[in-house]
């Protein structure tokens, strides 16, 4: 217990280190150096993926049982450093573009990374929340961080309201299962209730509360309406940052608790999840159909499929759960393509959102229209594009496990959920032509978009590579 | 090699179909016609290969491109088979092609869109390859295919003509049919052989010789169903009767396509596929006997009509078929050979006729009917001369093409000695005097005779430019010299131990007894060679050492060898019938023009039997076509507008909208309202927690400390 390795640690101190250096050289340079910082920073987030990956992921608990270093971390943290640096490219230009281009902006996100790669680490009830606590008030900075737009603000202090209910729920249902299992360190909770005939009700609240302040940060239904106000008011690049990176680090942490810690309380919680499964698929799917902003569409999008990703978890099996890995690898990727363009998106030098504007792209620019058309084919799960076998292995997952009607209805959802993806094809293909778009694409929204693109197509020919990260990473969760 | 001589066309269609725009029609033109004069070669060059390997084996290997489906026991994967049979098919396929690509750049002149044109054309050409080439039916299937769909896009060509769109589609939906038959053949395939490689399946066909498939309680015998299956798909593809009716309409599209597509090579496909697999049919007498029925009826019934019709490019096309005909009825009675070579000659004399045919066109300003020309021989004499080639070798006089490749399909077919044999020989013996009359009443119509077209018209007329008559004469030299030189590969048995042979062939009868096991050219081959090991330069030119293993015949079938030792008289026939026609011909139209009309009213019911070809456009419309219409439109109008439509898009759809509004309602925007829907569900999930509770815990310790701590919640439960 008294194991104080610091090792495991080191890409996170790393990090923050380099985040403090980083603020240092901001306060010092002003925004001038904001182009350069976010260039920094995605080098030092690629040091610190290969610091990660250069660790043996096979360790105990450390620094008194709070932390872990074990293979579903180490791979978790990959996925959110990838996703960091995916979010941090597609930011600098348009940063730029809407003068907003502060030096603050690459240095919350270091700080936001930090905190979601020790969520995905965290061992201990107090950890885990100091960790959610550090990346969410790094997030209700960066929604508002067009300071000078109402809507910007509003949708800050919106998910910062929100955001502390949810907090308060969680906290309450730590200190409920405190209460009942006489720890906050995991393995020791898990231990209390392990070999129980009954869970004692207090602590099923307990969890019950505290996988509803999670699902907050997943934005499951009917947790999720604040992610449709954000998502539209925050600037376009934090909105995808918040679409590809928190999802992944909240999942991560709903994982472990659900498959490792409250393993022995599976029927219970599965009920919770399940419960928010089906919501998010048909909110997800319907509620989409009904908007015209490219961001709110997305929103309901990131719901939708959370709804898939939530049937992997519920199913509780070690494909269940690679399931949710492989399919969040690939929502990344899917996520910072579908940004790229959003974010390309400029019409006299102001950013359109809007579905009919797109319109005709086909003809203007016919390249961006492909990519886009590929991307959505994808998220509406066509084979043999990567998004297909996403839901695939989900739905097979659920067969395995008999969850027959979950799988339904996830086939269902998706069947709804391809009319507003096809309809974004359609306007791009087959309507009248809108104006063209300002002609900008820099560097990195080039090779972001690139590199999606050529994941969703590509994927077909390697698929195992990707199965097998995904199932090792699982391993460590189902001891 | 073979890679360059199959995906240069393919090559050539993606440049000229992607950047077509880019590149203009010159540079469509010149990639094509490159692309394919290059696979050409390359063919040309595969095919010396084989000649010079003949006594090795030949050519003989599988170039495997890229693994296509790997699913379980179920391997496919793309390849470039090459044997003689593929080597063949990719000479004539290749030249024909070339010839017309180079042809199409005079003839397509005044088109506006002839990039497109060359890539169909190209489009074609590979899909052609890959049918001929292909090593699994999965691959010639696709073949298949693609064949149909390029013909569709050409027939359809000119898509402002109505006749053309409808050609197009009757092309498509007839071809369906047939395409449905060897789908199942494929299906059967695997069925009864696990595989649809050719090399598991030719392995060794006679041991499922007593396999049976059993369909709705009775049991066929497998290889017969598949047999017929497969050939059901030919009859499609190649115009037999009953799916012949798509033919002559396709002649609707540009000629060049008619003469490629539509003479020398896909129509031949049906040929070609019963031809490889002759290792299966040569197990299945049954169906052996149907293609050879089919063969004559269609030779027949197509000359008939022919004889009738009055736009040239019909005319052909009922020429067409019926040679194909001829074609079928070889390979019915096991001359796989023989309907190989008359496909080869045939490839060419049609097509030179099918061109010649473009050119008088051209020429007329675009007339097609017979009877509006007339005379113009003088005019366009390269065309004339040309045009009599080609007549020549169709109707088969000695030393053009289609003497020797006629002749001994007729003769094959005698020494069959079955009735259905005989029935083919009569029926072809008939056939040949009807080819030869429509074809001089096609030349002297044509050419000769007073002017029946306007003056206008005839001033126009004009000589074709050279990018038109020089493919021809590439064919013409084809069509004058293919039969002679390739009589001795593809059909001929080295004369000078014609009875050696014949004595080989009984030893290796003796060696196997009845039990159908070597097939013979294996088995000839080597007693052949052990026999005249000798001689084997001079003997190498035999069709046994041309075909290797390629074309299997079992040795109680080969008609080709008897057909080398029939009665005189059986061999002289078809050249009488062609001089007989000819004369009738120049009676009737030269001599004495006014018996045709004569013969017309005293014969009316036969010619109108046959002017409107023996009704079977008629009686298709009256059973299928009217009745489909009908039950399309009972579906259409209760089954989907009032059924699906109505639960469906309109019912569904627009339940989704409304389901998308009111949740849209939800979003007010007011955090109050959002917090209010976290706290609700929180504390739904709760209750349904404690409702659902065993209710033995309520009475427990651990439920006094929860109500210590959650307050009056379970107390609910407690009142429950």
């Amino acid at each position: 217990m008294n194991d104080f390795d610091i090792v495991p640690l080191v890409p996170e101190i790393f990090m923050a280190m380099m985040g403090m250096g980083f603020l240092l050289v901001g306060v010092l340079q002003g925004n001038r150096a904001t182009s350069v910082l976010i260039w920094a920073s995605c080098v030092m987030l690629f040091i610190t993926a290969v610091l990660t990956m250069n660790f043996d992921w096979d360790r105990p608990p450390t620094m008194n049982a709070m932390f872990i270093l074990d293979e579903f971390a180490g791979s978790m943290k990959l996925i959110i450093l990838l996703g960091l640096i995916a979010s941090l490219a597609l930011s600098n230009e348009y940063l730029q573009q809407e003068r907003i281009a502060r030096f603050e902006y690459p240095v919350i996100m270091i700080f936001a990374g930090i905190g979601m790669m020790l969520m995905v680490s965290a061992t201990n009830m107090l950890s885990l929340y100091m960790a959610l606590e550090l990346q969410s008030l790094s997030l209700y900075v960066l929604a508002a961080f067009y300071r000078n737009s109402l809507k910007s603000a509003e949708a800050a202090s919106k998910y910062f309201i929100l955001g502390a209910l949810s907090s308060g729920m969680l906290l309450f249902g730590i200190s409920l299962i405190y209460g009942y299992s006489g720890s906050i360190d995991f393995a020791t909770i898990k231990t209390s209730i392990s070999g129980l005939e009954q869970i004692p009700p207090g602590f099923i609240v307990g969890m019950v509360f505290l996988l509803a302040g999670l699902a907050f940060k997943i934005s499951a239904v009917p947790f999720h309406m604040w992610t449709p106000d954000v998502y539209q008011g925050a600037p376009s690049s934090v909105t995808a940052f918040f679409a590809i990176v928190p999802k992944v680090a909240a999942m991560g942490l709903l994982m472990r608790l659900c498959l490792d810690v409250f393993e022995p309380a599976t029927e219970q919680w599965q009920q919770i999840l399940y419960f928010l499964a089906v919501a998010s698929l048909i909110v997800g799917s319907f509620a989409a159909i009904a908007q015209d902003n490219l961001k709110r569409l997305m929103a309901y999008s990131s719901i939708g499929n959370m709804g898939y990703i939530l049937i992997g978890l519920v199913v509780a099996s070690p494909e269940g759960a690679g399931a949710v890995l492989y399919f969040l690898l690939i929502y990344v990727f899917m996520t910072a393509g579908v940004f790229a363009i959003i974010l390309t998106m400029r019409r006299d030098g102001l950013a359109t959102v809007s579905i009919g504007d797109l319109a005709g792209l086909s003809q203007n620019n016919p390249i961006l229209a492909y990519a886009m058309a590929i991307l959505m084919f994808s998220l509406s799960g066509i084979p043999p594009l990567a998004g297909f076998f996403g839901k695939l292995f989900i739905f097979r997952a659920a067969i395995e496990q008999e969850f027959y009607i979950l799988a339904v209805i996830g086939l269902l959802a998706s069947v709804v959920a391809a009319y507003y993806y096809l309809r974004i094809v359609k306007v791009m293909f087959f309507d009248e032509p809108a104006d063209k778009f300002d002609n900008i694409m820099g560097f990195e929204r080039r090779a972001v978009l690139l590199i999606s693109t050529a994941f969703v197509i590509g994927y077909i020919f390697a698929p195992s590579l990707v199965f097998d990260f995904a199932m090792s990473a699982v391993s460590s969760l189902f001891l | 090699m073979e890679l360059l001589a199959v995906f240069a066309p393919l090559i050539a269609f993606l440049v000229a179909g992607i950047w077509g725009k880019a590149i203009g029609d010159k540079g469509c033109q010149l990639v094509t016609c490159t692309a394919v004069v290059v696979a050409a070669l390359c063919s040309i060059t595969l095919f010396f290969d084989m000649i010079g390997n003949l006594e090795e084996g030949g050519l003989v290997y599988t170039t495997e491109v890229m693994r296509w489906v790997s699913s379980g026991d179920f391997n496919v994967s793309w390849s470039i088979k090459i044997d003689t049979l593929s080597i063949v098919m990719m000479c004539v396929v290749n030249i024909v092609s070339a010839c017309v690509h180079i042809y199409s750049i005079g003839y397509m002149s005044h088109d506006p869109s002839k990039g497109r044109f060359m890539a169909y054309l190209s489009l074609f050409t590979f899909a052609m390859l890959m049918l001929v080439t292909s090593d699994n039916m999965l691959q010639l299937f696709f073949g298949w295919e693609g064949v149909g769909v390029a013909s569709y896009l050409l027939i359809g060509f000119w898509n402002h003509k109505h006749s053309a769109n409808s050609a197009a589609q009757k092309a498509f939906v007839v071809n369906r049919v047939g395409d449905f038959g060897l789908a199942l053949g494929i299906m059967a395939t695997f069925y009864v052989f696990g595989s649809i490689e050719f090399s598991t399946i030719f392995d060794n066909p006679a041991l499922y010789v007593d396999k049976t498939i059993s369909i709705i309680g009775y049991d066929f015998h497998a290889l017969t169903v598949i047999c017929l299956l497969l050939f059901m798909g030919a009859v499609g593809k190649s115009a037999q009767l009953g799916l012949h009716t798509w033919l002559p309409d396709a002649m609707e599209g540009p000629t060049p396509v008619s003469a490629l597509i539509h003479a020398a090579t896909m129509v031949t496909a049906g040929v070609f596929l019963v031809a490889r697999f002759s290792p299966l049919f040569e197990y299945a007498p049954t169906a052996l006997m149907v293609v050879t029925i089919f063969g004559a009826l269609t030779a027949f019934v197509a000359a008939t009509i022919g004889m009738t019709q009055f736009d040239i490019k019909r005319v052909i096309a009922y020429s067409t078929m019926s040679q194909l005909g001829y074609m079928f009825f070889a390979l019915g009675v096991s001359a796989y050979g023989a309907a190989m070579f008359h496909l080869m000659t045939h490839a060419f004399f049609k097509a030179l006729l099918f061109l010649g045919a473009g050119s008088v066109i051209h020429a007329m300003s675009d007339e097609q009917d017979m009877r509006n020309m007339g005379g113009i021989w003088k005019k366009i004499p390269v065309t004339y001369a040309l045009m009599w080639i080609g007549s020549l070798a169709l109707a088969g006089f000695p030393f053009f093409a289609g003497y020797y490749s006629k002749d001994i399909v007729l003769e094959a077919a005698w020494a069959d000695q079955t009735w259905f044999g005989n029935m083919a020989y009569w029926l072809g013996i008939a056939a040949a005097f009807m080819t030869a009359f429509y074809t001089w009443r096609l030349l002297f119509m044509t050419f000769h005779g007073e002017p029946r077209a306007s003056q206008k018209v005839m001033s126009h007329v004009h000589e074709s430019p050279a990018t038109m008559t020089g493919p021809m004469i590439v064919l013409a030299v084809g069509a004058i010299f293919s039969g002679y030189v390739f009589y001795g590969g593809f059909v001929g048995s080295d004369g000078h131990h014609g009875q050696d042979h014949a004595k080989a062939i009984i030893s290796s009868l003796d060696d196997h007894g009845g039990k159908h096991g070597e097939p013979t050219h294996k088995s000839e081959k080597s007693v052949a060679k052990k026999a005249h090991g000798e001689e084997r330069g001079a003997s190498l030119w035999t069709r046994e050492y041309f075909w290797q293993d390629a074309l299997i015949v079992l040795p109680e079938n080969d008609t080709v060898e008897a057909a080398h030792n029939v009665p005189f008289w059986v061999k002289k026939m078809p050249f009488l019938m062609a001089v007989l026609g000819v004369l009738m011909a120049y009676l009737l139209y030269i001599r004495v023009p006014d018996i045709p009309a004569k013969v017309v009213t005293s014969f009316k019911p036969i010619h109108n039997l046959f002017f409107r070809k023996w009704y079977f456009d008629e009686i298709y419309d009256t059973i299928f076509v009217k009745n489909a219409f009908r039950l399309g439109r009972i579906f259409w109008i209760s089954g989907d507008q009032n059924t699906i439509d109505r639960i469906g898009p309109n019912g569904i759809a627009g339940l989704s909208g409304r389901i998308a509004g009111g949740l849209s309602k939800f979003q007010s925007g007011y955090v109050y309202q959002y917090a209010f829907v976290m706290m609700i569900t929180l504390i739904a999930i709760v209750s349904w927690f404690v409702f659902k509770a065993d209710p033995s815990f309520y009475n427990s310790t651990t439920f006094e400390t929860l109500s210590g701590i959650t307050g009056n919640i379970p107390v609910k439960g407690m009142e429950e």
